[in-house]
């Protein structure tokens, strides 16, 4: 196929692995947008960050850019960005609401998003505004799903 | 006008805008705002620069990357760019070229940073084909083991912007101002910036990599010239610009807690 040409003619000339792991790890019990981030729901807050499939492909996280406690994030729209291999990508809110904690330790240790995308490496705590937009984002079997025929399409 | 010779069937559309001197922090501007506020594919190309400017990227801290005395004295303006990467120095001699795409432009093209990087680099080496040793290593382009043009990308949910500053000439008191950086790649091993950098003036002229670029890029999109003052931006969109210029008084005091640091690691010292 013409588009994955170009990819394997690169690598095999710049002898670049385009191989990521087989599988991206995934937690049960959070939600997931297309855009890989996740959310963690408690009552009516969510810890968000992104998942272990965004990460692998992103690359080392040497720099993250964190709103401001009090900012309000909208359902799909960019809070802040992580750098890495150059590049600095939109980190984008899986739900609406008010940011109430940010992760300060990511601003000296900007790689636990890499090592504990789920744990440690969260990036912001939000108080949602309306709990009806979780019923958009995908549960971990869905996203599992997505992810694969993400990476089979290219 | 469309690049004569092209196979342009099928070939999604690039709107082609060529500048020349154009102020680095405008063109910034420029770029950030198609990124934002587009949905068009774009190539960005300015010849140049008018003033010598030190451009950092958006984690740059600049006690670390410059010479800040010297920055000071000199009244060299430095930028803090909206996309990630290192610092450069850019002037007169240097060639800029942005791709600012969809991210379903180029077909089977993942919107992560070293599959972009990957794909600029297929360009890049058509340009250069039997002209020289073009390579992509730990994503900057080099001539042998010599750097010549410095990349950055930013990504969005749909739309990633790829530029670089290639080093057509430059001014050796210029590299001056900026330090070694911590965060080097490996086949740097610790060259100054002069053994590390070559002129892509000793391997092709000007023009002519302007438009062996034009021509690359016409193999993979159908491109369509845009001038400057034709762009519509679309009225409903509020859009405001990452990218600025680092006050005085910011780099005055990173120079005082530089020498503060300095003085009292010396009298600890004794």
């Amino acid at each position: 196929m013409a588009s994955k040409l170009w990819a394997s003619r690169a690598a095999s000339y710049f002898r670049i692995s385009l191989f990521h792991r087989g599988f991206a790890t995934v937690i049960k019990d959070f939600k997931y947008a297309d855009s890989h981030e996740w959310a963690k729901v408690d009552g009516s807050s969510a810890t968000v960050g992104i998942t272990d499939h965004a990460q692998d492909h992103l690359g080392d996280v040497v720099y993250v850019e964190l709103p401001e406690v009090g900012a309000a994030v909208k359902q799909g729209a960019s809070f802040g960005a992580v750098e890495s291999v150059k590049a600095t990508s939109d980190i984008n809110s899986p739900i609406s609401g008010k940011v109430v904690e940010v992760n300060e330790e990511l601003k000296n240790s900007p790689g636990l998003v890499n090592a504990s995308p789920y744990e440690n490496g969260w990036i912001i705590k939000v108080e949602m505004d309306n709990s009806d937009e979780l019923k958009s984002l995908m549960d971990s079997d869905q996203y599992s799903k997505f992810c694969e025929e993400e990476d089979a399409k290219h | 006008m469309t690049v004569p010779g092209t196979r342009n069937i099928g070939l999604p559309l690039m709107n082609l805008v060529r500048l020349k001197g154009v102020p680095t922090l405008k063109q910034l501007h420029l770029e950030e705002r198609l990124l934002r506020t587009s949905s068009d594919n774009w190539c960005i190309i300015n010849d140049g620069t008018n003033d010598p400017t030190v451009v950092m990227g958006i984690s740059g801290k600049p006690m670390e990357l410059l010479e800040i005395d010297s920055v000071l004295q000199d009244e060299i303006p430095v930028i803090r760019r909206f996309t990630g990467g290192g610092t450069v120095i850019v002037d007169q001699g240097t060639i800029f070229v942005t791709f600012i795409c969809n991210k379903d432009a180029v077909p089977g093209l993942q919107s992560y940073p070293r599959p972009i990087m990957s794909w600029s680099s297929l360009i890049y080496r058509k340009v250069f084909q039997g002209i020289g040793d073009f390579g992509l290593r730990e994503n900057d382009y080099v001539l042998g083991n010599l750097k010549f043009g410095g990349n950055a990308q930013s990504i969005i949910k749909n739309r990633w912007v790829h530029h670089t500053s290639f080093l057509w000439d430059y001014e050796i008191s210029n590299m001056a101002y900026l330090k070694l950086p911590k965060r080097a790649p490996e086949y740097r091993q610790a060259r100054s910036h002069l053994e590390f950098v070559c002129r892509m003036k000793d391997y092709i002229p000007r023009s002519n990599f302007i438009d062996r670029t034009i021509d690359a890029v016409g193999s993979h999109f159908l491109v369509r010239s845009v001038e400057l003052e034709a762009i519509k931006y679309p009225s409903d969109t509020k859009f405001k610009p990452s990218s600025g210029l680092l006050m005085k008084q910011e780099l005055e005091e990173t120079a005082i807690d530089s020498h503060t640091g300095i003085a009292v690691s010396q009298s600890l010292q004794l």
